[in-house]
C-alpha cells in the first residue's frame, strides 16, 4: 500500500514538474513583452523578431525572465497552482461563503452538467439493456439492430449534437433533455455490446439445465442470463458513464449555452480565459473520476453480495 | 425385475447429427426398457452415444428415428411434466447463489411455496450430507461437495427419474468412491429410477442393477448385463470374485463391440 502511494506520488510529481517546465516556453512571448514594457533588456529587442522565434528558443535566450512566465492573467498555458487556485476559488471558497449555486461557481455549472449526464446515463443504460435483451432473444433483432448501433457510433458526435439540439428545440424541448439525449446516444453503445456478451455468457450446460426445469424464457433471463451478465454490465457502465459526461459537455457547446462545464469552456475560449478553461476541464475530469469510482464501488458491493469475488 | 413397470422405453432409436463434415451416426437401432426402481449404467468409450441417449430421454436432443417414451409420455411431455432431474458432468452451480439458493432454483421456477421450499431444501441437504453448508457459496466447497449439491438440486423437486451424465467423472478416486457409496444409499432411500452414464467399469458394476454396454461408430447397444450382486454393497465388495466376474463380462462386452480399436 505504502509503495503504491509512493509510486503514484512520483508519477504525479513528474507530471506537475513537466507542466511547470512547459509553462516557461509557452508563456515566454508574453513574459518578454511585459519585461520590455517595464524597461528590462530583452533579446531579441523587437516584438516582430520574437514572434518569429519558437517559445523554447526565446526562453533559452532570456533565462532571467522565466519567472515572468508564471502568474500571468491570460497565459497560454496556466500553471498548476493557478488552476488549483481558480478551482478552489470557484468551488470550495464559494461554497464556504454560501454562494455555491452562484453563476460563477463551478459547483453550479458542474451540477448542470452532472444532471444531464445522469439522466442521459439512465436513458442510455436502459435503452442498452433493452436492446441487448432483444438482440439475445430475437435473431431478427440480432441481425438488424447491431449494425445500426455500430453505425450510430461512427458519426462524430460533434456533427450530430447541433442537429439533435436544433430538432428537439423545434418541438419545444430545451435545456436538460436534449443534452441528456446526446449523453444517452453515447452511453447506450457500450452497454449494448457488454450486455449482449454478458447475456450470452451462460454456457450450453447451464441453458440445458434451465430447459430440464422447463423454465420459461423470462425465467431463464431473470435467474440465469441477467445475474451472469453482471460483471459485463459494470464494465460497460464505467465506459458508459464517462461517455455520458462527454455527451453532456458536447451538448452544451453548440448552443452557446451559458450554464454547465461545457459552457464554461466555451466562454473561456471566447474571452481568452485559459485559466477558466483549464479549471472547467479539471472539474470535468474530477467529476468523471468520481462517477467511475462510484460505479466501481457499487460493483464491488453487488458482486460481493452475489458471492462472485472471494 | 419383470414384475416392475417400465418407465423409459426406447424402440429402434436412431439419431444422426448433420455436421459440416458430413453426418454422424450417434445412435443406431437402440432399444431398451428401464424399469421402475432400476439403476441402469451406460458404459462405453467416448462417441458411443451414451450421453446422447441420456439427452434424448431428457428431450435435450430429438431422435431422427424410432420412439422413446418416458412415463408413457413423449420425452418432451415428460420434460414439461418435470418427470426427471438431470445431473451434469460439471456441478454447474450458479456462483452468485448460495448452496441453498442453487437448490431453490428449480423450486422457484416450478413455483413452490416458501415453506415448501424450506422443507425440501433441508431434506435434500440432509440426503446428500451437506447440512450446515446451505449458506456457503459454491467456491467455498470442494469439488465433491459441489457435485453433491448439484445432486441435491436435481432431487429437490422429487422427480421419479434421475438422469446422471458422468457426474463423478471429474473427481478423484477417493472422493468418487465415497460419492458412489452415498449415491447407492440415496437410491435405496428414495426409490428413484436412475440412468447413469460412466466410463468407469468398477463404478458401473458397483452401482447398477443393470449395465448397458455401448459401442461407437455407429453408437449402439452391444450388451445388457444383469448385475447379480446383492443390493447391500459395501465398498470392499469390489474385491470379491463375483464383482470381478461381472467386471470381466463388461470388459468382454466392450471388447466385443470393438470399443478398444483405434
Amino acid at each position: 500500500m505504502r509503495r503504491n502511494i509512493l509510486s503514484i506520488l512520483t508519477v504525479v510529481a513528474a507530471i506537475v514538474g513537466l507542466w511547470y517546465a512547459a509553462c516557461i516556453p509557452m508563456n515566454m512571448h508574453e513574459a518578454t513583452q511585459r519585461a520590455q514594457r517595464a524597461g528590462v533588456e530583452v533579446t531579441p529587442a523587437t516584438a516582430s523578431e520574437r514572434l518569429q522565434m519558437g517559445g523554447i528558443a526565446l526562453a533559452l535566450k532570456n533565462p532571467t525572465l522565466w519567472r515572468g512566465s508564471f502568474g500571468q492573467d491570460r497565459p497560454r498555458l496556466p500553471s498548476p497552482d493557478q488552476v488549483v487556485t481558480e478551482l478552489w476559488n470557484t468551488t470550495g471558497a464559494m461554497a464556504l461563503s454560501g454562494r455555491a449555486m452562484s453563476k460563477r461557481s463551478l459547483v453550479f455549472h458542474g451540477w448542470i452538467t452532472l444532471s444531464a449526464t445522469l439522466l442521459g446515463f439512465v436513458f442510455g443504460t436502459g435503452l442498452g439493456i433493452i436492446l441487448a435483451v432483444g438482440i439475445v432473444h430475437s435473431r431478427a433483432m440480432d441481425m438488424s439492430v447491431m449494425p445500426w448501433a455500430i453505425a450510430s457510433q461512427t458519426i462524430p458526435i460533434l456533427a450530430l449534437a447541433p442537429m439533435i439540439i436544433v430538432v428537439l428545440n423545434s418541438i419545444g424541448l430545451q435545456g436538460l433533455i436534449p443534452k441528456a439525449i446526446i449523453s444517452a446516444y453515447l452511453s447506450f453503445f457500450p452497454v449494448v455490446v457488454g450486455m449482449v456478451k454478458g447475456l450470452r455468457a451462460p454456457g450450453m450446460m447451464q441453458l440445458d439445465l434451465m430447459r430440464t426445469y422447463n423454465a420459461t424464457r423470462g425465467q431463464t433471463l431473470w435467474k440465469l442470463r441477467l445475474p451472469a451478465s453482471m460483471p459485463y454490465l459494470f464494465a460497460s457502465l464505467k465506459i458508459g458513464i464517462s461517455a455520458s459526461l462527454i455527451g453532456a459537455i458536447v451538448g452544451e457547446l453548440p448552443t452557446g449555452a451559458v450554464r454547465g462545464l461545457g459552457a464554461r469552456m466555451l466562454t473561456g475560449s471566447y474571452y481568452g480565459q485559459t485559466i477558466q478553461i483549464w479549471s472547467a476541464l479539471f472539474a470535468a475530469a474530477i467529476l468523471a473520476a468520481i462517477l467511475v469510482g462510484t460505479i466501481g464501488l457499487i460493483q464491488r458491493r453487488i458482486l460481493k453480495r452475489m458471492g462472485m469475488q472471494p | 425385475m419383470n414384475d416392475k413397470t417400465p418407465v423409459i422405453q426406447a424402440r429402434n432409436l436412431d439419431l444422426t447429427f448433420e455436421t459440416n463434415d458430413g453426418s454422424i451416426h450417434a445412435l443406431q437401432d437402440v432399444s431398451l426398457d428401464i424399469m421402475k426402481g432400476d439403476f441402469v449404467s451406460f458404459i462405453g468409450p467416448s462417441g458411443c452415444g451414451k450421453t446422447t441417449f441420456l439427452r434424448v430421454i431428457a428431450a435435450l436432443e430429438a431422435p431422427t428415428g424410432g420412439s422413446v417414451t418416458v412415463n408413457g409420455m413423449t420425452p418432451d411431455e415428460a420434460r414439461r411434466a418435470r418427470a426427471y432431474g438431470y445431473v451434469f458432468q460439471a456441478a454447474g452451480l450458479y456462483p452468485w447463489r448460495t448452496i441453498e439458493g442453487n437448490i431453490r432454483l428449480p423450486l422457484e421456477i416450478m413455483g413452490f411455496s416458501k415453506s415448501e421450499m424450506r422443507q425440501r431444501i433441508d431434506r435434500v441437504l440432509q440426503l446428500v450430507d451437506l447440512e450446515g453448508f446451505g449458506k456457503k457459496f459454491p467456491w467455498q466447497l470442494s469439488g465433491g461437495m459441489q457435485q453433491r449439491a448439484s445432486i441435491a438440486r436435481a432431487l429437490a423437486f422429487d422427480a421419479d427419474i434421475l438422469l446422471m451424465d458422468e457426474p463423478f467423472g471429474a473427481l478423484d478416486e477417493i472422493v468418487r468412491d465415497h460419492l458412489n457409496e452415498q449415491l447407492l444409499r440415496l437410491w435405496d432411500k428414495t426409490d428413484k429410477t436412475i440412468a447413469f452414464v460412466t466410463h468407469s467399469i468398477p463404478e458401473a458394476v458397483y452401482l447398477s442393477t443393470r449395465i448397458v454396454v455401448m459401442s461407437p461408430r455407429p453408437g449402439r447397444i452391444t450388451d445388457v448385463i444383469e448385475n447379480t450382486l446383492p443390493p447391500e454393497r459395501p465398498l470392499d465388495i469390489r474385491d470379491t470374485p463375483e464383482f470381478l466376474e461381472i467386471a470381466h463380462r463388461v470388459r468382454e462386452g466392450l471388447r466385443a463391440g470393438h470399443a478398444y480399436e483405434d
